[in-house]
Parts: C-alpha cells; sequence; structure tokens
C-alpha cells in the first residue's frame, strides 16, 4: 500500500503514522524533515518548496514500487509540502510500516536518500541578504 | 511545430516565466533540444546540470519530441 501526496497544507505527523500503522506491523520508521535554520553558518529566514506536481507524484509512487521489491515493508507514505515554510515547519514525512524493524529502518532511510536524488521538488533558501535555489549551481 | 516548455526553479529565473514557447522541427529529440534552449537560454550553461522531461518522465537524449508532449526542464532537484 502506498500513500503518496504533495499538499500545501501543514503535515500532521500523528495522521501520517496512524495511516500506515495496520494490524500486523511489528514496526514504524518515520523520517521528518524539518527547516533548519542555518545553512554553512548562514541565517536561514524560511525555505520556499515548489514542485513539478504530477511528475513527483509519479517518481515518489517509482521510489515506493521499487522498496516493496527491495524489502519486506507493508505501507509506505511519502507526502512533501510546497509553499513558504518557516524555521521549524515539517517539508517531508516518511513513514514506512514492517513487520519487522530492520526493513522498516532500511526503506526509510532508502526512501528519502532516493527522494532527494529523484523527485521533482526544489528549495530556495531565503536568507537575510538574498536567495538562492539549493544545489541548482555549481 | 512549437512546443511550450516549463521551467522550474532556478530554470523558470532564467526563462523570465513558468514556460517557454518555442519553434523546433519534426524529429528533434531532447539532446537537440538541450543543444537549442543553450543557444537561446545562454544562462543555462551556469547550472549545476539539468534534466529534460517529456511527459512527465525523465527523457533518454534520443527521445523524439512529438506536438503535444509535455516538455519541462528539470534543474538539479533539492526536496526533502
Amino acid at each position: 500500500m502506498i500513500d503518496v501526496k504533495i499538499t500545501s497544507d501543514n503535515l500532521d505527523v500523528t495522521a501520517c503514522i496512524s495511516s500506515v500503522m495496520l494490524p500486523h506491523s511489528g514496526g514504524i520508521d518515520v523520517f521528518i524533515g524539518t527547516v533548519r535554520n542555518e545553512t554553512k553558518g548562514k541565517k536561514v529566514v524560511r525555505l520556499e518548496f515548489e514542485a513539478y506536481e504530477p511528475m513527483a507524484v509519479k517518481e515518489m509512487n517509482k521510489i515506493a514500487l521499487d522498496v516493496f521489491s527491495k524489502w519486506p515493508v507493508q505501507k509506505i507514505l511519502i507526502h512533501h509540502r510546497t509553499g513558504v515554510l518557516e524555521v521549524g515547519e515539517i517539508p517531508v514525512v516518511i513513514a514506512v510500516s514492517a513487520a519487522h524493524r530492520a526493513a522498516a529502518f532500511d526503506a526509510c532511510r532508502y526512501i528519502i536518500d532516493t527522494l532527494k536524488q529523484t523527485v521533482p521538488i526544489w528549495k530556495k533558501e531565503v536568507f537575510e541578504d538574498g536567495e538562492i535555489w539549493v544545489a541548482a549551481h555549481p | 511545430m512549437v512546443v511550450s516548455i516549463l521551467g522550474f526553479g532556478a530554470v523558470k529565473e532564467i526563462f523570465g516565466g513558468d514556460v517557454i514557447a518555442v519553434e523546433i522541427s519534426e524529429g528533434v529529440a531532447a539532446d537537440d533540444l538541450r543543444n537549442i534552449l543553450l543557444l537561446q537560454y545562454p544562462r543555462l550553461n551556469q547550472l549545476t546540470s539539468f534534466m529534460i522531461a517529456v511527459n512527465s518522465e525523465y527523457a533518454q537524449g534520443n527521445t523524439v519530441i512529438v506536438s503535444g508532449d509535455e516538455v519541462a526542464l528539470i534543474p538539479p532537484v533539492s526536496g526533502g
């Protein structure tokens, strides 16, 4: 089972966890991304996320299907926010349930690592004196 | 034919908007389109890299663009 979403609404971590919890689950691994207040020593005021939504959803589904072929997990949730996020807010939640913890840990890490490489979502860091699209320029 | 090309993130700023229209001939592939765009928008050279997506899938260099395709330029992604 796969629950993938791009949304401009707040992410509800408790609801995300409930969504993947099944009667035969033995554990749930959760990754919560949060907006950090600095990058390389520079104060970050806010982040702005944008997504190529139809493709981002497709790519997130591909990651989830890939995970099901690699690990014995039960349900996968990948929710990502768009829009303006302040320090401490949550841009991404990944939750994975499995009968046993090893698969849930491995799958969760694989999902966030792969999402950062393939899913068409972009983050702009806004500083007090300027802004940059992260990773866009060498 | 004219194709619309969606831009995101840093590409949107280089295009000066969400979408541009480019005249290309029949049979042009993704790699050809890359070269056409690099000529028309030289600032694309300043990006670390960019991918071309056709119909919301990453395209191979030899993927031919046909009329009605949804084409997008994908600068380095940075979600999460």
